[in-house]
């Protein structure tokens, strides 16, 4: 199970960049198709919250492959740097 | 046998005073988003651009990317100073925005202030909204018997629906008791109606206000102040220490991310859907609604009980997989019942009326022709056509504006509300047992800051943008009515995927730590 934790992680790392290109893109050709103020808003504001968000799970992939999951605390003493 | 009775007594109005609090905010947020054709009608007049882009600012930003900074805010002050004080002032804050709204007048009395003092008290609305609801839920577990947390947290997650329900009720009643006359009733509801659901929110605040005054601070909590041994730097503490960060990042992709799309689907792009898209008109897609929720809101209670004895973790994921396979079916059949290629028409019962209103100072008039069908099963089908009638005749409107509107017989409303309340089932798995298992992956000292981001981000922004980005999506694939919905099947798919592998199934029996 935590082999494929880790395997899966992969995963989650690549999925963020994938989600930012796919959001941009978009956003970009839907823009480009009707440039009104209500467009740009709409898109802008999918990229601005949506891109953290991308990172959040680019870490959260990083960790699964560094072995982070592999174990969840069993209280809040095993929470640690 | 005084002291379990008291205890019991103890928590029963813990648990009361919380969710009275939390489910007025909720009733406080959603009259907004009910009533924001009219606010915008009032504040945000399309003929001006500026209004027009406050008004987008205001359904997307106060909504969705404030509840989050909300979060952060109250979670850090509720760390630092207390559930109690903090869930107050969100309390308070929630309250004053929203009788303020209902005083602030329209853009034709103070012209361009009017969009920007509502802009603010909306804004001011999602951030009291992301502070209240983990204070709410935290100060009711730190309370809780260990083995009847997810029972007693679970009180605290019906709220969110009652407080859809009851903001519904609210303004499903003002809208019509205005006048004797329906059509008038409705007019003055959106002249000025409108304000009594903000205005009536004030004595419901004052009523909570003064029950959270009288509650005592969190056990859990007064026991680490007094041992000083509270956060410092709890959001340092929550989203820079790694231990933690790594917590926050699995409660929001492995279960807060899919739950906050089974949530917005089931109540608010359902209803939106059955409007929208199947054309139900207004009384009757909000009433639907509402028959679904009353039967529904009591399996948050079922599911939230029952997690304390199978554990969180599995119910919730059962309820993203049921959402999963059957919302394509589930949405499917809305659309079919609505349809009227399905239904036999009754020809003789066919009736058009057509009225012809002169355009001032032109010779053109606004010619409106409605045209009334009745079909078998008793579904009156009713669209209403608007063009102009050109004196010169060879002149003709290009495209005119066509409403339609269906009024549902017995069997096809009472279909539709089965559907929704199946989908609201899936909202009371995914949801019923979360407060608890928040709780229990947090430690006490950072608790209030380290649930209320993952919660806020999972449904605010996945959650909250569910309307949005499915209609957007059919916007851009014409095709298919249905394709809205990949947005929150991909989105719970990941959150399912990522929930069974990661999560553990194990209920942490001590949060006093």
């Amino acid at each position: 199970m935590n082999t494929l934790k880790r395997f899966a992680g992969v995963l989650w790392m690549i999925s963020g960049p994938l989600a930012i290109y796919y959001l941009i893109t978009t956003g970009m050709s839907e823009i480009n198709k009707k440039p009104v103020i209500d467009t740009k808003i709409q898109w802008g504001v999918f990229i601005i919250v949506f891109i953290p968000i991308a990172v959040g799970i680019m870490i959260f992939g990083y960790y699964a492959i560094k072995g982070e999951y592999d174990h969840l605390p069993e209280s809040s003493q095993e929470i640690k740097d | 046998m005084n002291q379990p009775t008291n205890e019991v007594q103890s928590i029963r109005r813990i648990i009361a005073a919380s969710s009275v609090g939390t489910l007025i905010e909720w009733y406080d947020f959603y009259i907004f988003g009910s009533l924001a054709p009219v606010i915008a009608s009032q504040f945000f007049p399309k003929t001006n651009p500026t209004a027009a882009l406050l008004s987008t600012l205001a359904t997307f930003a106060a909504g969705f990317i404030v509840r989050p900074f909300g979060a952060l805010v109250f979670g850090r002050l509720g760390d630092l100073i207390g559930r109690k004080y903090t869930f107050l002032l969100t309390l308070i804050i929630m309250g004053s925005a929203t009788f303020a709204i209902g005083l602030v007048p329209g853009y034709g009395t103070i012209g361009f202030a009017a969009p920007v003092i509502i802009l603010i008290l909306r804004l001011l609305q999602g951030l009291a909204l992301g502070g209240e609801y983990g204070g709410a839920a935290t100060y009711v577990a730190e309370h809780a018997p260990p083995k009847r947390r997810g029972f007693f947290t679970s009180w605290i997650q019906t709220t969110a629906t009652l407080g859809l329900f009851l903001s519904l009720g609210i303004i499903l009643i003002t809208r019509h008791i205005l006048d004797e006359d329906r059509i008038k009733s409705i007019a003055k509801f959106n002249d000025w109606g409108w304000r009594i659901p903000f205005l009536v929110s004030i004595f419901l605040v004052a009523i909570s206000v003064y029950i959270r005054l009288r509650m005592r601070e969190s056990p859990l909590y007064a026991k680490l102040k007094t041992e000083g041994r509270t956060s410092v730097n709890p959001l340092k503490e929550s989203f820079t220490h790694r231990g933690n960060l790594k917590m926050v990042l699995l409660a929001l992709f492995g279960a807060t991310m899919g739950q906050g799309v089974v949530w917005y689907t089931g109540q608010f792009y359902a209803q939106s859907f059955i409007e929208t898209v199947c054309k139900v008109d207004f009384d009757q897609s909000r009433t639907i609604l509402l028959w679904a929720i009353l039967f529904s809101t009591p399996f948050f209670v079922v599911f939230g009980n029952w997690s304390d004895k199978a554990g969180r973790k599995w119910i919730m994921m059962a309820g993203m997989l049921l959402a999963i396979l059957t919302y394509r079916p589930l949405f499917g059949k809305l659309f079919m019942i609505a349809d009227e290629k399905n239904k036999t028409e009754l020809p003789d019962k066919k009736e058009i009326n057509t009225t012809i209103k002169p355009i001032a100072s032109t010779e053109s008039s606004l010619r409106i022709v409605t045209t009334k069908r009745l079909f078998e099963d008793g579904m009156m089908l009713t669209e209403t056509k608007t063009d102009t009638a050109y004196a010169a005749a060879e002149r003709t409107t290009l495209k005119p504006d066509i409403k339609l509107s269906k009024q549902l017989g017995q069997t096809d409303y009472w279909m539709m509300v089965g559907i929704i309340f199946i989908m609201i089932i899936y909202v009371t798995m995914v949801y019923g047992p979360i407060a608890a298992f928040l709780v229990e992956l947090f430690p006490t000292k950072i608790r209030y800051t380290s649930m209320s981001l993952p919660y806020h981000i999972g449904n605010g922004i996945f959650g909250g943008l569910t309307p949005f980005i499915a209609l957007l999506l059919t916007t851009i694939y014409t095709g298919d009515k249905l394709v809205g919905l990949y947005y929150p099947i991909i989105v719970a798919a990941v959150c399912l995927l990522i929930g069974v592998l990661y999560l553990k199934g194990k209920i942490d029996p001590d949060v006093n730590d």
